[in-house]
């Protein structure tokens, strides 16, 4: 019985990770890898982990898996944040079929805070959309 | 009848093993940098795994503690690299 749970759990796991790769190969454009990523990978680690802590009858091994759970929950969205803010403000292109960005001339240049309306003047409005697939892949 | 032993070495190690094999083509191609971080962390995540499942294959449940130290690292690098990528821009 507690096999066929460990086998389902890390069966789980290690297809969202398989997932997670997959869409970090196919996606069209960093933006979409991102968010791809992080959750797929979160949640199958943490599936694996889980599946440890069932395995090891020790206290210890349990408490070192929850640990590592944790962590990573905790600090993979912070990460994810910090790259996803650095790419938009050195100008990585959205994919080609994007509609709407709404960032785009709300952050200041400078100081790089984010304002709550649009200033007036009229200069980098535009957002910065791909012409090309490939500038993006 | 399949031994859950079986089945960890011969159904998920092998799935993870072509997972960091798929974001190693990312981490070559990129086209940014900041897709390559991206790559990296994803590869450190998915090692954690492996090693977890090692772990319990091997029965040695001191290899978590290599997987706490990784998690932190890959942490300390995402965020390290952001911040030099966005301060870059600047200069």
């Amino acid at each position: 019985m507690i096999d066929i749970v460990l086998a389902l759990l890390s069966t789980v796991g290690a297809l969202s990770i398989l997932f997670a790769s997959i869409g970090i190969l196919r996606m069209p454009d960093f933006y979409l890898r991102l968010s791809v990523t992080v959750k797929a990978s979160t949640l199958g680690v943490g599936l694996l982990l889980i599946c440890a802590a069932i395995m090891f009858p020790d206290v210890s091994v349990t408490t070192k898996a929850i640990a590592i759970i944790f962590f990573l929950i905790i600090t993979a969205p912070i990460g994810a944040h910090m790259i996803g803010r650095a790419a938009y403000f050195t100008g990585t292109p959205l994919w080609k079929g994007t509609i709407v960005d709404e960032l785009a001339g709300m952050y200041n240049e400078e100081t790089h805070e984010l304002d709550s309306e649009d200033d007036d003047d009229e200069d980098d409005d535009t957002p910065n959309i791909a012409k090309t697939e490939e500038e993006t892949e | 009848m399949i031994t859950l032993e079986a089945y960890f070495d011969y159904v998920i190690l092998p799935i993870l093993a072509i997972s960091v094999m798929l974001v190693f083509i990312r981490l070559f191609k990129g086209p940014a940098v900041v897709d390559r971080v991206v790559a990296l962390d994803l590869i450190i995540t998915t090692g954690i795994g492996i090693i977890t499942v090692y772990s319990i294959r091997s029965n040695q449940e001191v290899f978590l503690d290599v997987a706490i130290i990784l998690a932190l690292i890959a942490f300390l690098g995402t965020v390290a690299f952001a911040y030099y990528i966005e301060k870059q821009k600047d200069d």
